[in-house]
């Protein structure tokens, strides 16, 4: 297990590595003169000189990326210069809001989908699961932002029962920051509850048919109590692996969502950081939200490896 | 047994209909966008902004009094157009690639795979994002944000079906008849993915749509005028409580799209490949 991990965490360095390079290469390379582009072309060259030197725009490229990355191994992601405050500050203001919004949505969507998807396998080829899979693929077709839309429509506009955007903030109690997010966490949870719930069934409905449900039945037990204690731990692995890889779905929803309920997540300095040209925050916000997608992937790698040791190497297929 | 594989050929005939006339008729509508829409999508008519559907405008006009069908029926066009281009590059980029990889294992094959992997660190959003911050707002970023996500899913596709051909009898026969690993690949590899190449096109379609949709709301993608679906949508948002209906219609049209190619990738695969158990 050993030289696995140690193989696949020097596969992850590399790739983290080669995002970094990628990223630099977009940001500060293609644009040409980065700080023409945040200042615009009417800006006196006197500050331009001053905002070259200052992102270092006079040294070799490669001087520059390789201190780029010290100082992100030091946690330095550069000042803002629109809010002229350290970029880590700005991100872990943020990330107070879309982490327990996404955190909410994986909840929702795992607590629908699970029991919709096992319910579906009990019964099926019946009405109940031909109607409850005709309503998943519905779900999986309908963009999360138009859901977004349609629940502030009903919810906000119609009834008035939930705010239509903006966020509470922690300092008013869990309570009213909660109820905030509770609106773009369905909008995000729903569509992705709906692929959860198809993968669940068909999981299930393949354990199902294996040799020790059968004998788990041969020895008494209902079909019920076989799904319960014996297929379901069973089922929910590819489940599981699904969920990780829904990250990078989940994170680019976030994104949106953010910007539809106007909440002041990652999501939405990112936009803001485009908007006006902040080059600086829009480099580190990619980088971490690239980071962030290769280390869950990687994760739900080797938890796969540990739970089922076929996929270990020295075992390999085809 | 018998009674279970009747029932599994009938369902899919059922989606592959559904889906067939779905995306027939998105298909369609945005053909017909080329040649004819019931008014002019840049006709701004201020005096007749926000209206409901009427006998004139079945839809309804938007902010501008523009004709909300005319600007559904271009923004289908838009829509098939982004995807089409954007699959066509996954297809076309990816698709040799994979075939490569599987024709040369070893350094080749790993070294492409690697790269694959990491592109698949980059949701189309983020490289949408960074292209945007460097060199501006377009259609033509939403294109290639779609297509290099695109790319990755081809090559694997490609790689993984071509591997079980390679140990295939019929291709160890042309090599022992002194075809090269290239020609094996176009002549004989190649059109036996074909079915499975398609299958995953039309769920890749339905995905860039949504993807187009997502960047064109944020104003990463088609910028205005160009009518889209996620312009449209985002619009919209502004006249929740004077309008409400602009924000049904096109969040419909994209639902609508997408449902219909997901019907017509699932029946496809049924009908095309059957030994491929269907995905969940």
């Amino acid at each position: 297990m050993a030289p696995f991990l140690l193989q696949r965490s020097a596969g992850l360095l590399a790739t983290l590595l080669v995002a970094s390079a990628v990223i630099f290469l977009v940001l500060e390379v293609l644009p040409g003169d980065p700080a023409l582009v945040m200042l615009g072309i009417n800006a006196d060259s006197d500050t331009l000189q001053a905002l070259r030197a200052e992102m270092g725009l006079d040294r070799p490229l490669l001087e520059r990326y390789a201190d780029w990355l010290i100082d992100l191994v030091q946690g330095h992601l550069g000042t803002s210069v629109t809010y002229d405050v350290p970029v880590s500050d700005l991100i872990g203001e943020r990330i107070a809001v879309s982490l327990p919004l996404a955190l909410l949505a994986i909840l929702l969507s795992t607590a629908i989908a699970i029991p919709v998807g096992v319910v579906a396998a009990a019964h099926h080829g019946r009405l109940l699961d031909t109607t409850v899979m005709g309503v998943a693929q519905l779900g999986v077709a309908v963009p999360n932002f138009w859901l977004a839309i349609l629940l502030i429509l009903v919810f906000s506009v119609g009834l008035r029962w939930l705010p239509a955007g903006g966020f509470a903030g922690w300092d008013a109690g869990v309570g009213p920051a909660m109820l905030s997010l509770l609106l773009p966490a369905i909008s995000l949870a729903l569509p992705q509850a709906a692929i959860l719930a198809r993968v669940t069934r068909s999981s299930v409905l393949e354990v199902l048919r294996e040799d020790y449900v059968r004998s788990a039945r041969a020895k008494g037990l209902s079909q019920g109590q076989a799904l319960w204690h014996h297929a379901l731990r069973n089922a929910l692995i590819p489940v599981v692996t699904i969920l990780g890889l829904q990250f990078s779905f989940l994170l680019a929803g976030t994104i949106i969502i953010e910007n539809v309920f106007y909440l002041p997540g990652l999501g939405r300095l990112l936009f803001q950081a485009i908007a006006q040209r902040d080059l600086i925050v829009v480099k580190a916000l990619v980088l971490i939200l690239a980071a962030a997608v290769v280390v869950v992937n990687f994760l739900v790698d080797l938890s796969y490896a540990l739970l089922d040791p076929r996929l270990r190497p020295g075992v390999r297929h085809g | 047994m018998a009674d279970k594989l009747s029932a599994k050929r009938q369902r899919p005939g059922a989606n592959l209909v559904l889906g067939g006339t779905l995306t027939s008729l998105f298909l369609g509508i945005a053909v017909l966008s080329l040649f004819w829409t019931p008014y002019g999508v840049a006709d701004i008519n201020i005096a007749n902004k926000l209206n409901p559907p009427t006998v004139g405008h079945w839809l309804g006009t938007d902010q501008f009094g523009r004709d909300v069908l005319s600007l559904l029926m271009v923004g289908a066009r838009n829509s098939v157009l982004v995807a089409l281009v954007a699959v066509g590059l996954g297809v076309g980029l990816g698709v040799p690639l994979g075939l490569l990889a599987a024709a040369w294992p070893g350094l080749v094959s790993e070294t492409l795979m690697r790269v694959n992997d990491f592109t698949f660190a980059f949701p189309v959003l983020l490289t949408a994002v960074m292209i945007t911050a460097a060199i501006g707002p377009g259609v033509v970023n939403a294109v290639i944000a779609i297509g290099i996500f695109n790319i990755p899913v081809f090559a694997r596709l490609a790689r993984g079906g071509a591997l079980g051909l390679w140990q295939r009898d019929f291709v160890r026969a042309a090599r022992l008849a002194g075809k090269g690993r290239t020609r094996i690949s176009v002549e004989h590899i190649l059109p036996n993915l074909t079915s499975m190449l398609i299958v995953q096109a039309t769920i890749q379609f339905a995905l860039a749509i949504v993807a187009e949709a997502g960047l064109s709301y944020l104003g990463l993608g088609t910028q205005p005028p160009n009518p889209s679906w996620g312009k449209m949508l985002n619009e919209a948002q502004t006249f929740l409580f004077l309008a409400p209906q602009l924000a049904v219609y096109p969040g419909l049209a994209i639902a609508m799209a997408v449902l219909g190619l997901n019907l017509l990738g699932d029946g496809l695969r049924d009908r095309l490949d059957p030994r491929l158990l269907r995905l969940p």
